[in-house]
């Protein structure tokens, strides 16, 4: 089973977030490193950037295939996970922990409501496997 | 699981494609073949007939020896790559990529003209698992009485595995040692079983299953083209730099004149190897860029788990394939510098 973590909100397209204030910290969820299989690249925008949400951020390449990542919320990036250039296989060992990606200044933090909690997230997965 | 030319088959094991990829370099990996297809050919005429539709030549093969050669159109194009094994001398089997087996199969009765042989599409009487890696004749030789060591690199013999008849041939698809075996469809999971437990799978240096994603990396590393991608009906065998499996004076066969015209007059594009330089990872289809111009494309491209870079192929003009060019390659928009490198980018150690 894959983990979910009880503290964040999920996106359907499979990214996590925590809330600390008004920033939020994106990376993907265990159940998506995990269909996506050995994570070799991935590609992360620069601080300052802006994005609406739902918008494409970066992409994620395992040997196979290359899988584009979402902000779940509109903002501007404050930092990104340099140590994924050259680790992008933390993604996979810790993807809530080292594997984050992106850290952005949320435009309205009342927009983490819209997300899916954990456990809507967990049924959302199962429902997918199916 | 994806389809795969009308087969169900797994594009990785649990272990996933990395791992696969580097137990098959230094260890050994078991791959389900049996997708590819078979087509006997049995009579007189046999070598005769397929030195007729095939590049390479039949004719230099003695009994027990495959050969890599491929099915050609006039115009010197490509119908499927193949081996060709020698049975006797009035029995060939031809053993073709899955996608194409009824294409090829089509492609050869349409040209059989009054030669004495009999064509039989025999795909599904045969199972076919790829044994490959350093380890591979060891495992194998755990299996059966024939001895291993006597198979050259190319060569086959009939044998029993497990107990189970079969054609132990000394082939494979990685650029390692190994074994490809051929046996009844029935007794395929048995082998599968059998090989590993006498690979010690599940330890640490034992054998891996290994599935459709390992089996393309490995290719790429080893240089080898992969039909529907280096070669296809728009791409001719010199430009594929398959000129080593054109035999232009064994005598007439399908393309020979168009492909002996190009080999006097030059090729106008030509099949090349890259290393990417940048940070990225070309993929298959996307653009070639020398000099502000879009001059080919990837055929394959993808990270290369043992050498631990972003290798590929394109096609791309004759007077840019030389080693050391500086290519780009539009990665979604991005344009990532790579550089022509010679294949195959892996060679095993000997």
């Amino acid at each position: 089973m894959a983990n979910v973590p009880e503290d964040l909100h999920y996106s359907k397209d499979h990214e996590w977030v925590r809330v600390e204030g008004d920033q939020a910290i994106i990376g993907i969820t265990d159940y998506a490193q995990n269909s996506l299989g050995d994570v070799v690249y991935v590609e992360l925008p620069k601080a300052g950037e802006k994005f609406a949400g739902n918008e494409p951020f970066g992409s994620v390449e395992s040997v196979k295939a290359v899988s584009e990542v979402f902000t779940p919320i509109a903002g501007t990036i404050t930092s990104i996970n340099e140590s994924l250039a050259d680790e992008p296989e933390k993604v996979n060992s810790d993807p809530y922990g080292d594997g984050w990606m992106i850290r952005l200044k949320m435009d309205s933090p009342g927009e983490v409501d819209s997300l899916l909690t954990a456990a809507e997230y967990e049924d959302f997965t199962k429902a997918e496997s199916e | 699981m994806i389809d795969f030319g009308g087969w169900d088959m797994p594009v990785q094991y649990p272990a996933g494609t990395i791992e696969e990829h580097l137990r098959t370099r230094t260890h050994a990996g078991l791959f389900d073949v049996s997708h590819m297809g078979e087509i006997d050919v049995r009579g007189p005429d046999a070598i005769a007939f397929v030195n007729r539709i095939t590049s390479n030549d039949v004719n230099k093969l003695v009994d027990g020896q495959a050969q890599y050669t491929a099915l050609t159109t006039p115009q010197g194009t490509v119908i499927d790559d193949l081996l060709v094994y020698r049975l006797a001398a009035d029995h060939l089997l031809l053993v073709v990529n899955a996608g194409t087996t009824d294409k090829d199969w089509d492609w050869i009765k349409s040209h059989h003209a009054g030669e004495q042989v009999e064509l039989k599409n025999v795909s599904a009487d045969y199972c076919q698992l790829a044994l490959q890696g350093p380890d591979a004749i060891a495992i194998l030789q755990k299996l059966t009485d024939t001895p291993l060591d006597d198979i050259k690199y190319y060569h086959f013999t009939r044998g029993q595995v497990d107990a189970i008849d079969s054609i132990i041939s000394r082939t494979g698809y990685t650029g390692e040692d190994g074994f490809e075996i051929y046996a009844a469809p029935e007794h395929a999971e048995r082998l599968w079983s059998r090989i590993l437990e006498a690979g010690n799978f599940g330890t640490d240096q034992g054998v891996l299953p290994c599935g459709l994603a390992a089996r393309n990396t490995l290719r790429l590393e080893a240089g080898l083209a992969l039909y529907g991608h280096e070669i296809d009906e728009n791409t001719t065998l010199l430009e594929a730099n398959l000129g080593w499996i054109c035999k232009l004076d064994k005598g007439d066969f399908i393309g020979r004149e168009t492909l002996a015209q190009q080999k006097a007059d030059g090729v106008k594009r030509k099949l090349v190897g890259f290393e990417v330089t940048d940070r990225g990872i070309a993929r298959d289809d996307q653009e070639v860029v020398i000099n502000d111009q879009r001059v080919g494309k990837v055929t394959s491209g993808s990270p290369a788990p043992f050498l631990k870079k972003n290798i590929g192929f394109a096609y791309v003009p004759a007077e840019y394939a030389s080693v050391g060019q500086e290519i780009k390659v539009d990665v979604r928009g991005r344009l990532v510098g790579a550089q022509i490198v010679k294949t195959p980018f892996y060679k095993r150690p000997k």
